[in-house]
């Protein structure tokens, strides 16, 4: 029952949040600030873990072909596809949840716990419009593009490994990247990661805005948020795999 | 002036709010008392908005605002100024930006002139030269001050006050309350407080509702409340031996049995 009450105020939240700004200038300087909190705020982590998976890729991949029939171009295929296919959407997508979602999850959480929302609303402006709709437009831009980023370190970072530790030379990997390279597995990671975006912001702006209580509530909901979330990534990862591969 | 009727509200199947009438007049200060739990911060959100009534009215200058849809509530709310009880101010926005916010939202005007228009409702309220603090760097009593100096930025017609003066010392206590009734007279504007502060009650009181467990129990003004006989209410403002002499006092000064220019130092020898 409380599933389908969730989801009926989630549908609520987002029609509420389609009105016409009181201010489009205050709007977009807000989502503004919503692609630089979350696309350059969450920058640094996105690039550190893409280059050490791409490099743990590489490793892990060298170490489990041991057949000498298997050409080394297959450890930059194998790296390239698991990249591209899983580890840049998904797995950066669960860490921005854990990032960006607990960011604003609490944000709004704070922001409805010390009246501010109640502020806005007096004020004669649509708080879900102003404060949830930029958050959101702002993660679809800046998640797939993240994941971009992603990408091409991950690639990178298995490239680096690989040369570092002589598990393959750099033509030979550069070479493995051209080879068989099917550029439909973009366009489906970068489905997925449309996808995971709107959850990444969503979920957490909903927990987050209706937030009741004090401050125990706020790290309750942004917990619950991340959570939710994460099963969420997951379970769309599995809906878009069986459909679109 | 805002006119309440008949306002009923309940929260899962139990009345917060039953039957409440009121007509709380411009340029007066009008103050919904009560202890707590008595309904008064619920009358105070259904005036606004931020609960929706199950039945009843309020009237604002003669227009309901419970049928309005929501894009003729967002008209009226542009002439609403509310100052809430831990003020709610944006923690991200320093001083200046909190008060531009709702200038920058509704007001064509220059750069320039909101930001003559901010350091004017700063001088107001007695606050210049803090622009560029953020709340975090303010006292209590400041943010109250800030928070009322962005209430009334737009001019409004309609000030709410929730508790005011919840958290504040008694002088402090004293200036917003003062700083309340002068903008109010000021500015001719409705002002509704909602507070449990005696000193407030005595001191800005032009009318006064005093609520008991959901129900209006009293209304009056500050010189009436003296002379009520009504039992909660006399349990509710003077609950202290202190205040109750304080209260007879007051009575026999009002009736003329003592001076009220009497010397208390002749008294106390």
């Amino acid at each position: 029952m409380k599933l389908f009450k969730d989801i009926g105020q989630f549908m609520i939240m987002l029609k509420g949040m389609f009105a016409k700004p009181e201010n489009g200038r205050m709007y977009w300087r807000e989502f503004m600030h919503q692609c630089a909190e979350i696309g350059i705020g969450s920058l640094g982590i996105v690039a550190i873990i893409s280059v050490f998976i791409g490099a743990v890729s590489t490793i892990q991949t060298a170490y489990q072909l041991v057949s000498p029939l298997i050409p080394l171009t297959t450890i930059a295929q194998i790296v390239r596809d698991t990249v591209i296919l899983e580890f840049a959407p998904t797995l950066v997508c669960i860490v921005l949840a854990g990032v960006a979602g607990s960011r604003i999850a609490s944000e709004l959480g704070n922001m409805r716990v010390s009246e501010q929302i109640d502020a806005l609303e007096i004020m004669g402006i649509n708080s879900k419009a102003y404060l949830i709709l930029p958050k959101i437009v702002a993660a679809l831009i800046m998640i797939p593009l993240l994941v971009i980023i992603a990408m091409v370190l991950g690639i990178w970072g298995g490239r680096l490994a690989g040369t570092m530790a002589g598990i393959i030379p750099a033509n030979i990997y550069d070479k493995g990247l051209v080879e068989l390279f099917v550029p439909y597995n973009v366009y489906f990671a970068l489905t997925k990661s449309y996808v995971f975006a709107f959850i990444i912001s969503g979920i957490p702006a909903y927990f987050g805005y209706y937030v009741r209580g004090g401050a125990l509530e706020i790290g309750r909901a942004s917990t619950k948020a991340v959570v939710v979330s994460c099963v969420l990534i997951l379970f769309a990862d599995y809906v878009l795999s069986a459909l679109l591969l | 002036m805002i006119e309440v009727k008949n306002i009923q509200k309940s929260f899962n199947g139990k009345a917060i709010i039953e039957d409440v009438n009121a007509v709380m007049k411009a340029g007066q200060c009008n103050l919904i008392i009560g202890a707590s739990g008595s309904g008064k911060t619920v009358l105070m959100k259904c005036m606004v908005g931020l609960f929706q009534p199950e039945a009843g009215d309020i009237l604002y200058d003669g227009t309901s605002f419970t049928e309005m849809n929501d894009e003729q509530r967002t008209e009226i709310r542009k002439e609403i100024g509310m100052l809430f009880q831990g003020s709610a101010l944006f923690d991200s926005l320093n001083v200046e930006e909190n008060i531009l916010f709702p200038l920058n939202m509704f007001s064509s005007d220059s750069i320039a002139r909101k930001k003559e228009r901010v350091n004017e409702v700063l001088e107001r309220v007695n606050l210049p030269g803090v622009n560029k603090k953020y709340p975090a760097e303010l006292s209590g009593g400041m943010k109250k001050r800030v928070a009322l100096a962005r209430a009334i930025v737009l001019n409004p017609k309609y000030l709410f006050c929730d508790e005011p003066n919840s958290g504040l010392d008694p002088q402090t206590s004293l200036v917003i309350d003062k700083l309340i009734r002068d903008i109010t007279v000021e500015y001719n504007m409705t002002t509704v407080i909602n507070t449990h502060d005696m000193n407030s009650v005595m001191e800005i009181g032009h009318y006064i509702l005093y609520m008991y467990q959901g129900h209006k129990e009293w209304e009056g003004s500050n010189k009436d409340i003296i002379f009520s006989k009504n039992q909660r209410l006399n349990d509710f403002i003077f609950a202290s031996d202190f205040l109750k002499d304080a209260k007879d006092m007051r009575m026999l000064e009002q009736r003329g049995k003592i001076d009220p220019d009497r010397n208390m130092d002749d008294l106390l020898k």
